[in-house]
């Protein structure tokens, strides 16, 4: 049965939304415009609360006259323009609540005849995971960010204040028509579209399916699943995250045009500053999630790989950071002011770029996690420029407003500084967006008829590193004098008071140098940054705790970035592969195995089912392929259970027990994670302490094997394993054909290329699944077969029940055997055996050794609890501001 | 404070401004001008060969298709992970309809055989292409005509 209503309220909602936002903007616009006229005379200036109450350093030449703040307050006359905005913004809220609720109806109740549960959903997905499919495509994290951007709206509804409200509400209510026309699926004529609807019947999203003709109401019995690298909980949180920081980016922004708009260049500073503050740390903490994720899921052996993907949302983080600071300064500044507002503007400009870069299929083959094409990037490019045009237009417009400064800042303030800070981390990201942007150059150039074949460079991480290295450095040591200056440290021009400092950081530095034995000026170069904004920042922090803790989170943030520097720097740099592979040197005489430029290759290493081999201090085994159930801890052997063919459940093969407790006997069912194979590496530390890790392999039918690493973390370094080739553990096991062999006790012979030799035939009473009566008789043969590390025994057994013959073959996994006691012959004293060979079972595995990377995700935690203090402060200075306004 | 500078001291502050904006510029003409030196460029194998002959031992990319028989099975590739784990060879055939031997230290992608089209990353050497990075575009089941990319490197991440 097809049900059509939940996909047509959904389908209603979606231009309830869009038409509401449209209302919503025009409403808003009108009523800003009605509130321009009335202000436009009385230009106002908000009396200058000085930063700690020093010197006034700037001395601005303000154009404006300063008026009573109090004549400024709002003439309480009423607005029915803006009452209607507001009604028809919270409408619009409802509506995006409601495609969200319909869309999760839809995915909760496995209504496969929808496009989206079919294709990122399926019968087997944990519910946890359902909310992850939501975000697996293009319209589900546009709805997401929809979402955010409503809520944030109607929190600045009720917080911004009445002369706020009409300027940044249309600019926020033209933004969410922007985003709901991307889910609006509506078709003009034949090829015209807007938007890509999330409610799209299978046989509306496919109409030329075969399937569809014989039969149109053909409803899948399941879906295809979410991919499984998103089914982690990472991914749960991670775009939620991300996207709640897309959306705040949109505050300062707007606070920002609704500043120009009404001739208030600075005033929006105040107000706009704690949310920037919170967009950047929620922004942060999204990336450095995704990082993880990465880490913990994808196999390059770490967090961040300069894909376009990650560049994209790292240019507006580095941007919007830099418009943090020079809001700082805006109010002593002039210069501070206008980078403030560029960068401001230019923070959610980037925003709409990385989303066109990644949405739009123009990356191409350039990056691995870019969406696919839904056919919006044309829409995507008309909002971009859109938003560009509007800015840029009323920037210039008002540029003359902005006062300008009677004179430069000098070296001795701290709004020096803090302007170098944040033209460093422009540089900084105009160096990673200027190399992310070849494919676009591409494409441009195309549009003008010429050929262009440039490619990303070849080696990515060197190209970024080789800058943003140094870029870092010179941020670490501005932050340690800028804060010095900001505290006011560094009195008469004399920079003094770093002296303490500075001589601790040569001391640190240099014994982490030697006992490091630190060879890299790059790197010694990075360390000595940052042990020198530890101290600085430190000696602040000390300083400023003493006095009032609101104020210290500059100095914590500032912290967090040296320890995540530090962090980086040994755990990228001082990486170590463990599965160092010799054997292909010894084995293969070719060139390209011994010339020496491929030695750094070799770093991935066989282990063959439980013959343990040395590498580095470690001893590591391969004890074979394990399988999760749902509803016991750990692993199981995938020999215990056989998966159902097509389904997620399994039968018990013995009885299952996990620490002493029975979960499933013998031919239980028992519900299965049948995609994911788990491969037990046993680690052998040089005291003898074992640890195993259990890296994973998936068989998807999207994407083939994909594996992911298992991590064994350690206070001062993580062992990091995953498995580079593996036997298609979805294949069946193939016995080649059977050899016999005819042998006489104590003779030997090759059994699959090793030597056995079978030691004796003795009679026993015990055969598995064979009950030995009295008139039975079975005999058992002892095999002993030589490898490398030692002896197997394999017992193939010969039993004559009544007056019938069976042989029992006996297998084993780590040898790749199989060997049946076929015939005793009494005369020549010779016995023969019937063996099969088979592929033994191995895996390929990097192991790599990351030290003290705990301090990355250390100074990550210290950096976000800097920004809430520091967002806190701002807030509540804010409020009490505003307090003062009001009264 | 702002009242007792001296001019002297004005014009050294001037100066610091032009100083400052002077580095600025020279750092985004070294930024602009690194991203054009480590560009890479779509090729082909013959001109890669070419670059090899001129002593441009710069990293490339080819786009290419594996090379399959009448029955569709990948002819000429190599992967032992018993003998070497590091080593996997094929043949790419480029669009200019050349094939070319080409040598990837690192073990074989494991969806290597559902891939359509192939971007390897790498250099011409002696008789083969020393390939460093492997892009593969595996066709999608179910999306319809579009293709999929996955990626493999060979080398670790080095700071």
């Amino acid at each position: 049965m097809i049900h059509t209503t939940v996909g047509q309220l959904g389908h209603f909602f979606v231009i309830l939304s869009f038409v509401t936002a449209l209302v919503a903007t025009a409403a808003y616009f009108i009523s800003a415009l009605g509130l321009g006229r009335s202000l436009q005379a009385e230009a106002v200036e908000e009396p200058q609360l000085a930063y700690a109450g020093e010197a006034n350093f700037g001395n601005k030449k303000a154009k404006h006259s300063a008026k009573s703040v109090a004549k400024a307050a709002m003439p309480p006359a009423r607005d029915d323009w803006r009452s209607l905005a507001r009604w028809a913004f919270y409408l619009h809220g409802l509506a995006v609540v409601g495609v969200a609720a319909s869309l999760f109806y839809i995915i909760f109740n496995h209504y496969f005849e929808y496009h989206y549960a079919w294709s990122h959903s399926s019968k087997a997905l944990p519910v946890q995971y359902m909310i992850a499919c939501f975000w697996e495509s293009q319209e589900g994290s546009f709805l997401l960010w929809l979402f955010w951007n409503a809520l944030l709206g109607a929190i600045l509804i009720q917080k911004a204040g009445t002369k706020w409200e009409a300027p940044m509400m249309a600019i926020f209510a033209l933004v969410q028509a922007f985003l709901a026309s991307m889910i609006l699926g509506v078709v003009f004529g034949d090829s015209f579209k807007i938007g890509s609807s999330p409610f799209l019947l299978l046989s509306e999203a496919m109409p030329e399916a075969p399937i569809f003709a014989a039969d149109p109401n053909f409803v899948p019995k399941d879906g295809k699943g979410l991919n499984p690298l998103l089914q982690n909980y990472w991914m749960v949180i991670h775009p939620p995250t991300l996207f709640l920081g897309f959306a705040l980016t949109l505050v300062p922004f707007a606070y920002c045009i609704a500043g120009l708009w009404r001739n208030q260049p600075l005033e929006w500073i105040r107000p706009a500053l704690p949310w920037t503050l919170f967009g950047a740390m929620i922004l942060g903490i999204g990336i450095m999630m995704g990082g993880y994720w990465a880490y913990e899921t994808l196999n390059f052996g770490g967090y961040w790989n300069w894909d376009p993907v990650e560049n994209a949302v790292y240019v507006p983080w580095l941007v919007m950071v830099a418009a943090l600071h020079t809001m700082l300064i805006a109010k002593r500044s002039s210069t501070g002011l206008k980078t403030a507002i560029i960068l401001s503007i230019s923070t959610f400009l980037l925003i709409l770029y990385a989303t066109f870069l990644t949405r739009s299929g123009i990356l191409g083959n350039a990056s691995v996690h870019s969406f696919t094409d839904l056919g919006l990037s044309g829409q995507l490019l008309i909002y971009l420029l859109v938003f560009v045009a509007l800015s840029v237009l009323l920037a210039a417009r008002k540029w003359k407003q902005i006062p300008s400064d009677a004179e430069e800042a000098s070296v001795y303030t701290k709004e020096f500084w803090v302007f170098i800070g944040a033209t460093v981390l422009c540089l900084a990201s105009f160096q990673v967006i200027a190399t992310t942007s070849i494919p676009v150059y591409n494409k441009i150039l195309e549009a003008f008829g010429k050929i262009s074949n440039l490619a990303l460079p070849a080696d990515q991480i060197a190209h970024y590193n080789k800058f943003q290295v140094w870029f870092f450095v010179v941020i670490a040591i501005i932050t340690g004098i800028g804060q010095f200056m900001w505290w006011r440290k560094i009195e008469g021009k004399k920079f003094e008071a770093l002296i303490t400092p500075g001589i601790l950081t040569l001391l640190i530095s240099a014994a982490l140098i030697a006992f490091g034995e630190m060879k890299n000026p790059v790197y010694m170069a990075l360390l000595v940054a940052s042990v020198f904004a530890l101290m600085t920042n430190g000696t602040i922090l000390l300083g400023v705790i003493r006095g009032n803790y609101r104020l210290s989170g500059g100095a914590i943030a500032h912290i967090g970035m040296a320890l995540m520097l530090i962090g980086v720097l040994y755990s990228a740099g001082f990486s170590k592969v463990i599965s160092i592979n010799n054997t292909g040197l010894l084995i293969s005489k070719q060139d390209e195995f011994t010339k020496n430029d491929n030695k750094e290759n070799k770093e991935n290493t066989l282990l063959w089912l439980n013959q343990p081999e040395k590498m580095g201090p470690y001893q590591l085994t391969y004890r074979g392929q394990r399988i999760e159930a749902r509803d016991m801890p750990g692993y199981i052997s995938r020999n215990d259970v056989e998966v159902i063919e097509g389904d997620f459940h399994g039968i018990a093969l013995r009885d299952l027990e996990q620490n002493g407790k029975l979960y499933h006997k013998k031919g239980d069912t028992l519900a299965l994670y049948p995609e994911n194979t788990y491969y037990e590496v046993e680690y052998r530390e040089p005291n003898g302490q074992i640890f195993n890790l259990y890296p994973r392999a998936q068989v998807n039918e999207r994407m083939g094997l994909l594996a992911s690493p298992d991590i064994r973390h350690k206070a001062d370094r993580d062992m990091y394993t995953f498995v580079s080739s593996v036997p298609d553990p979805t294949a069946e096991n193939k016995w080649e054909k059977t050899e016999t062999y005819s042998v006489a006790i104590k003779d030997t012979f090759f059994l699959n290329d090793y030597v056995a030799i079978l030691d004796d035939v003795a009679r026993t009473n015990e055969v598995d699944g064979v009950e030995i009566g009295a008139s039975d008789a079975a005999v058992r043969a002892r095999v002993r077969v030589l490898d490398k590390n030692g002896e197997h025994i394999l017992n193939p057994a010969f039993v004559i029940k009544d007056r019938m013959v069976a042989h029992p073959a006996e297998m084993s996994d780590e040898l790749g055997v199989r060997i049946q006691l076929n015939e005793i012959d009494p005369r020549t004293g010779k016995f023969t055996f019937a063996v099969n060979r088979t592929q033994r079972d191995y895996i390929v595995m990097k192991a790599l050794e990351k030290p003290l990377i705990n301090l990355l995700w250390i100074g990550t935690l210290v950096v976000v609890l800097g920004f809430l203090i520091a967002t806190i402060r701002r807030y509540r200075e804010f409020s009490k501001m505003k307090g003062k306004l009001e009264a | 404070m702002p009242e007792s500078i001296p001019p002297a001291n004005q014009l050294t502050k001037m100066k610091i401004s032009h100083i400052i904006g002077i580095i600025i510029i020279a750092v985004a003409i070294g930024v602009i001008a690194s991203t054009a030196g480590d560009a890479s460029v779509y090729t082909t194998f013959t001109k890669a060969e070419q670059m090899k002959k001129d002593g441009d031992d710069k990293m490339i990319h080819v786009v290419g298709k594996v090379q399959k028989d009448a029955q569709g099975r990948i002819t000429d590739m190599l992967y032992n992970p018993a003998i070497d784990p590091n080593h996997f060879e094929f043949t790419l055939i480029d669009n200019e309809n050349r094939a070319q031997k080409v040598v990837f230290n690192s073990p074989k992608p494991q969806d290597f055989e559902r891939s359509e089209q192939i971007v390897i990353i790498g250099a011409m050497q002696d008789d083969h292409f020393q390939c460093n990075k492997i892009l593969l575009k595996c066709p999608s089941k179910y999306q319809d005509g579009k293709l999929e990319t996955t990626e493999h490197e060979a080398k670790t991440a080095q700071l």
